[in-house]
């Protein structure tokens, strides 16, 4: 055989040697995707962090270097930021029981009543709707919800009247949003539910209901958990929503949003409450083996 | 397990009712697209096709949908290469830190975008400022990026779960050195993962609107940044309206290709 035309030479060498050196493999690898993470995202976390310890002048809102932890007593201590991360915390609390009431009985329906036909298109009905955009579905209740729209000409018959925007808005726009996220675990938990032990539950004389609360649910509740996770951050963290239908209702998001252009060290400080919540709530759910089921 | 008749009725009808729910208020915006009414008065007095000839013809929103393409290509080329790279590594090698290295990946997309976005913010101001770069597109397309790559990355290591090194141990034997083994037979198995990675890398961008809020410079309008803009502006709801419409039949494109192009779950992963 000819040897290699020499433009081909330098080229097979550089790979014989990473052949030959799986260390060298692996630091090629990670060089560039650690660069990134590492640099340009936890190094904006640690920015972040350290505003948090710095101070703003009252009179020309310019950030001042000085080390203190007046930030963080205001946003322990003062009511206001004590009632606004309380609400954030009954709102995501609130969307995440929603979702998981709604989705349980569509993903027990698709996973175990519809037939296999029927399932694949129920899973794509299910799925379409996460590709439409967040702002335009948004959008959409801020229509339904508006004074003399389309929710006053559904329930006005009935003497009733649209909620306006407000926190009710704000709970069912987010339960609206993050459906999908809990529908689709449940649903591939209940999918996954061996036939076999259900039939032994029926062969040992529970009911249906019986099966359904000794075996269905303790199998498939790590799953739940695993939607909690998607619809709980994300309703945390969420201002966008809550600045299109919630009216004068302030959450953690909007009060972030709020203070970030004229003082970015409380901005800072407010922000660490969500990332704590989020990140409690992770190691928490993590004990329940949810995660493994993500 | 043996449902009695009932049960499955009520099932049926939990099913039912709760698609209804969720394709009701995408039914209204289609519907309010043609609205004649500017005020969006329920229910439509009269319906139109004018508002679509104006949209075609608004400035803002073509440049916006320009901007989101740029901002969306280039956030989703960034994430296919490092994603890639990290699922390679994570998947192929086994080192300390391994764990610690999926954790950081998954970071940018489970902490809030507020807290993303305005630490991104203060991070380009104390850095790029100086440097003279000021906020632009191409911040916009670091900031997507970031959270991009996660989605890249669980696509590809799940399809490298499922491939065993075994074929390029043998493309190896056969005398094929390392760029062609990937060439030849690496590549071509990872492919539609890192297609389906992609297309959900781009939507991610092109959906995204709170990162972008505090990345993007002045001039910089994204298409969910020009919703927003406009939103509360009368005289451009109508428009508005449209592109909110065409954003809702475009949302059949991506789920069609997924579905076409990866077998093991529908839709990618998220």
């Amino acid at each position: 055989m000819a040897p290699p035309p020499t433009a081909a030479r330098p080229l097979r060498r550089a790979a014989s040697v990473l052949h030959r050196r799986a260390g060298l493999r692996l630091a090629l690898l990670l060089s560039a995707p650690m660069a990134w993470l590492v640099l340009a995202y936890l190094g904006s976390l640690a920015v972040l962090l350290l505003s948090a310890f710095w101070a703003v002048d009252d009179f020309t809102y310019d950030v001042e270097r000085v080390w203190n932890t007046a930030n963080f007593s205001t946003v322990l201590t003062e009511p206001v930021y004590r009632a606004i991360a309380l609400r954030t915390l009954g709102i995501a609390v609130a969307v995440t029981v929603i979702d998981a009431v709604v989705a349980f009985p569509m993903a027990f329906y698709m996973a175990r009543v519809a037939r296999p036909r029927t399932r694949k298109l129920l899973v794509v009905a299910v799925l379409t709707p996460l590709w439409a955009s967040y702002l335009v579905k948004a959008y959409a209740w801020r229509v339904i919800f508006s004074q003399g729209g389309v929710l006053d000409w559904l329930v006005g018959p009935l003497g009733l009247s649209s909620p306006g925007y407000g926190t009710t808005a704000v709970i069912v726009v987010l339960a609206y949003l993050w459906l999908p996220y809990m529908i689709l675990p449940v649903y591939s938990g209940l999918e996954n539910l061996p036939a076999n032990l259900l039939d032994a539950s029926a062969d040992l004389g529970a009911s249906a209901g019986r099966t359904f609360r000794s075996v269905v649910l303790p199998q498939v509740l790590p799953s739940v958990f695993a939607g909690s996770v998607f619809t709980f951050s994300l309703s945390l963290g969420d201002y966008v929503t809550v600045r299109i239908v919630g009216g004068k209702t302030q959450v953690l998001g909007t009060a972030i949003a709020d203070n970030v252009t004229l003082n970015l060290p409380l901005a800072a400080a407010l922000s660490c409450v969500p990332v704590v919540l989020i990140v409690g709530y992770l190691l928490a759910v993590r004990r329940t083996g949810a995660l493994e089921s993500l | 397990m043996i449902l009695s008749r009932r049960t499955r009725i009520a099932l049926r009808a939990a099913m039912v009712a709760g698609l209804a729910v969720v394709y009701l208020p995408l039914l209204l915006v289609l519907l309010n697209s043609l609205n004649r009414d500017r005020s969006f008065a329920w229910p439509p007095a009269g319906l139109t096709t004018q508002w679509w000839v104006r949209a075609w013809q608004s400035e803002g929103a073509r440049s916006a949908v320009l901007t989101s393409l740029q901002a969306g290509a280039g956030a989703t080329l960034v994430a296919l290469v490092l994603g890639t790279m990290t699922a390679f590594a994570v998947q192929r090698h086994r080192f300390f830190g391994r764990q610690t290295v999926s954790f950081l990946v998954i970071l940018p997309i489970a902490l809030p975008g507020i807290v993303t976005g305005i630490a991104l913010n203060a991070a380009f101001r104390t850095v790029l400022g100086p440097a003279g770069i000021g906020f632009g597109l191409l911040t916009v397309v670091i900031g997507h990026a970031t959270f991009c790559i996660v989605v890249v990355f669980n696509n590809v290591v799940a399809r490298l779960r499922r491939t065993f090194p075994s074929a390029e141990e043998a493309s190896a034997d056969l005398g094929a050195h390392t760029f062609q083994t990937f060439r030849y037979v690496t590549f071509p198995a990872v492919r539609s993962a890192l297609l389906a990675g992609g297309l959900l890398a781009f939507a991610l961008s092109f959906d995204e609107i709170v990162v972008t809020t505090f990345t993007a410079g002045p001039g910089v309008q994204t298409l969910p940044v020009w919703i927003y803009a406009n939103l509360a502006r009368p005289n451009q709801a109508p428009v508005v309206n449209v592109v909110a419409a065409v954003l809702v039949l475009l949302s059949v494109v991506p789920v069609y290709l997924a579905q076409r192009l990866s077998a093991d779950s529908p839709g990618g992963r998220l």
